[in-house]
């Protein structure tokens, strides 16, 4: 039977002296944004993919429609952030176990932060920022 | 031991998902004509198929994870770790009956 490398982990003491416990606290966190995600992915998938005419009715105004509600804003920000934290550091439990070399394991959790970084920024702006009707007529939605 | 492979894969395959949902949904800040185009490519058989496979790994990676919780905060989860398993296999399988023939007819179908 084919055996799979066991899982290890950079050498380096979770315990730093005055420098608190990160990896209890990124342990607490994986199970309590798990928790909520698990209502809010299956609450997205449910109102996206399953009411209604599912994937055929997602378009520009099926979101316009859910963004005129806070509610739905607040809702899927939060999926957006919580749901990249969490597998950005899923992530990183991973090249940790499998990325022995130094340089190699380095770049790529710099990697992992980038695009994780970049894209809480970039959503964060357009769950925020939305606006089906700005003023320029070739981006409208309002005729 | 494959509960912990599976939730690894799922993991990750969700992850490099997400990265590009989060794309097609930045797409909306540059008019409706832009993003009902990429979200257009979301919609034929072949997309609803990876869209199911999708669907089928959150669903394993929620209830297996809701296992690990079980697992490391319940007394007794150890005990019933195996048990557990069986359970998430049992629920992913009524959940994914429930939703693949409502997407996978979306997804074969054409028109609103």
């Amino acid at each position: 039977m084919a055996t799979i490398d066991a899982p290890r982990t950079v050498p380096s003491p979770a315990r730093r002296r005055g420098r608190g416990n990160w990896e209890k606290w990124g342990w607490i966190y994986m199970r309590v944004s798990g928790v909520l995600l698990v209502i809010l992915i299956f609450g997205h998938l449910f109102v996206n993919l399953v009411a209604g005419d599912g994937i055929k009715a997602v378009d520009f105004a099926f979101v316009a429609g859910k963004w005129a509600s806070p509610f739905w804003r607040v809702w899927d920000g939060l999926m957006l952030w919580l749901a990249l934290i969490h597998g950005g550091n899923g992530m990183r439990t991973l090249v940790n176990d499998y990325a022995y070399r130094p340089t190699v394991n380095r770049a790529l959790k710099w990697a992992i932060f980038l695009a994780v970084a970049i894209l809480i920024v970039l959503g964060t702006y357009t769950v925020t920022a939305f606006d089906p009707c700005p003023s320029d007529p070739s981006l409208s939605f309002c005729q | 031991m494959w509960s912990w492979v599976l939730h690894r894969i799922t993991g990750v395959a969700i992850f490099f998902f997400l990265l590009v949902h989060i794309l097609d949904s930045v797409v909306l800040n540059f008019g409706p004509d832009a993003y009902d185009r990429v979200i257009g490519t979301y919609k034929n058989p072949v997309l609803g198929l990876g869209e199911a496979a999708l669907v089928a790994a959150i669903v394993f990676h929620a209830l297996n994870g809701i296992r690990i919780i079980l697992i490391d905060l319940w007394s007794k989860g150890t005990r019933y770790q195996r048990a557990m398993f069986w359970i998430v296999v049992i629920l992913w399988a009524v959940l994914m009956a429930g939703f693949l023939p409502v997407h996978l007819h979306n997804a074969f179908t054409e028109g609103q």
